[in-house]
């Protein structure tokens, strides 16, 4: 099946031996759109890494850029202004619910649930606006830069916010009505692609794959980064570790997300967003084309890069599908020396094999739907 | 706190220890990595019972070693730790992890294929994100970022289906 098959958004290919049209075993052959993220890492300055950053997992850029940023910032020892935590925070989460949206919409449409897809795009498009509101862009942001933001957000970003959040309310609403009570849909999911917590955990799983198994971890709860710690919020678990339950987990995520935005946009300060020091962050423009100073700050900056001490950091945040961590390592120059992505999806990938022995060639569908695999995360 | 425990109960392990932003971090001997990994897995006091992530990093130039690096995280106790052990680089060979985690296994088939390390003991090491017939491993150092790589033939992946693991 595959390497380009319909029902497989994304490049993969699984090598399937077939006993009528049960799935007997499965080799799961990735790597079909790797372009070398790490190793273009090494080329450029930290901050090159950023647009890269957003092409790992395309369907909630935003928060590779901050995991990613936030990984550079630990190393350097030093921590963002308020507001521009708080940015981060809620352009995390909206884009959470964005990714979330994306992969629930494909997986109920390939069980057949295609109304659902609709829906979901139509919310979905409403958080595409925002990011293109701040960022310029929909999808390709390249919003974060280590030490801060590229620019502040629009004044309406509020409103924007608000009614973005009721149109994704009244659009899940509309999708539980669809799918609560949908006999073809239960039937497809329930049961489906059943893994245990104990070996969830040896195959590396997180995020909703493991929480749906019921073990409540949440890196935004483990080890808070962002402003996860000053927010209410709960972690959503499931009981059997079947499709359903991530598709449930997801689903009550999505509100949970809800519920952070709003306790962000109540609390958003006002100030800066970038730190300030001129050896991390770019000059503002009216410096650069009014003094020599600025001129040659803006100069040595894109040059040189800026010089993260030496040394090495593990830093995790919690990516839409699970721990998306970055293992930076710098040897003191302007430039990393090594970059290494932890994907989530990944770690997914390995177990697919795992999930969908004993099941049909249908449902293998449905779980790789609900593992979510995201070609240039998995891949990079 | 456990690096003692480390070099209590795996005295071979020559274990070091150091700091990093985000959690601690530790050094042992290549030849004892395992024993340590299973210790800090199976001791209740430790329960770092998920391998996270498991990479490598090239320090051929300075040390002439190339660096496996796992990270363990504890989801008991909430603590995340990284463990290092260095192999050198002219016969970059160190014992597989496939007996204590499932994620090790597609981890380790990277660290194969993107830096050329042999795991002893891995039930299947295939390159995963390349292709077989690549030549080099190209997160090292000295594969320069504009190699270009001969043409390989094509397949007949209907009726050859190509390499998969044995029995399938």
């Amino acid at each position: 099946m595959g390497p380009s098959h319909p029902a497989t958004h994304g490049t993969i290919k699984f090598q399937l031996r077939l006993d009528g049209e049960t799935i007997i075993a499965c080799d799961t052959e990735i790597g079909y759109l790797h372009r070398g993220f790490e190793k273009m890492c090494e080329q450029g300055t930290w901050n090159q890494c950023v647009p890269y950053a957003d092409r790992l997992n395309y369907a909630s850029p935003l928060i590779n850029n901050f995991i990613f940023t936030e990984g550079v910032e630990s190393l350097l020892g030093i921590s963002v202004p308020e507001r521009c935590t708080y940015i981060r925070t809620i352009l995390s989460e909206l884009s959470r619910i964005a990714d979330h949206l994306t992969c629930l919409g494909m997986a109920a449409a390939e069980v057949g649930a295609q109304t659902v897809a609709f829906y979901m795009n139509q919310a979905r498009e409403s958080i595409y606006n925002i990011n293109q509101a701040v960022t310029g862009a929909r999808v390709t942001v390249s919003y974060g830069r280590v030490g801060g933001l590229t620019r502040d957000v629009p004044e309406d970003f509020e409103p924007m916010v608000r009614a973005a959040i009721e149109e994704i309310v009244e659009q899940l609403d509309n999708c539980e009505k669809l799918l609560e009570r949908n006999r073809i849909f239960i039937d497809r999911m329930v049961d489906i692609g059943v893994i245990t917590a104990e070996e969830a955990v040896s195959y590396g799983l997180t995020g909703p794959l493991l929480r749906a198994t019921g073990v409540s971890y949440d890196v935004r709860k483990h080890s808070p980064y962002l402003a996860y710690d000053r927010v209410d919020f709960d972690v959503p678990v499931g009981t059997r570790g079947d499709n359903f339950d991530r598709f449930s987990v997801r689903v009550d995520e999505m509100r949970q997300s809800i519920r952070i935005s709003e306790q962000i946009l109540d609390a958003m300060p006002e100030g800066p967003i970038c730190v300030d020091d001129p050896t991390i962050v770019l000059p503002p423009k009216t410096e650069v084309y009014e003094s020599i100073e600025g001129l040659m700050a803006q100069f040595k900056m894109v040059i040189e890069g800026i010089r993260v001490p030496e040394g090495e950091v593990y830093f995790a945040g919690e990516g839409a599908n699970g721990e998306l961590g970055f293992y930076l390592v710098s040897d003191g120059s302007g430039r990393p020396y090594r970059v290494r992505v932890r994907p989530p999806c990944f770690y997914g990938m390995g177990a697919v094999e795992r999930l969908c022995k004993g099941h049909s060639v249908a449902d293998l569908v449905a779980i790789f739907g609900m593992v979510n695999m995201i070609g240039g995360e998995c891949d990079r | 706190m456990v690096a003692e425990a480390v070099a209590r109960a795996v005295p071979s392990s020559g274990v070091v220890a150091h700091t990093t932003p985000r959690c601690p971090l530790i050094v042992v001997e290549a030849s004892s990595v395992l024993e340590v990994l299973r210790f800090l897995r199976d001791d209740p006091a430790q329960s770092y019972k998920m391998l996270t992530d498991l990479t490598a990093v090239d320090r051929v130039a300075g040390q002439g070693q190339i660096e496996v690096v796992y990270t363990l995280r504890s989801l008991e106790h909430g603590n995340l730790l990284i463990v290092k052990a260095a192999i050198r680089a002219e016969n970059p060979v160190i014992d597989s992890a496939t007996g204590l985690w499932h994620s090790a296994n597609w981890a380790e088939r990277e660290v194969w294929d993107m830096f050329g390390v042999h795991f002893e003991g891995h039930p299947d090491l295939r390159r995963i994100l390349m292709y077989e017939e690549f030549e080099g491993h190209p997160l090292r150092k000295d594969y320069p970022v504009d190699r270009r790589q001969p043409l390989v033939e094509e397949r007949d992946v209907i009726n050859d289906p190509w390499p998969s693991r044995d029995g399938l």
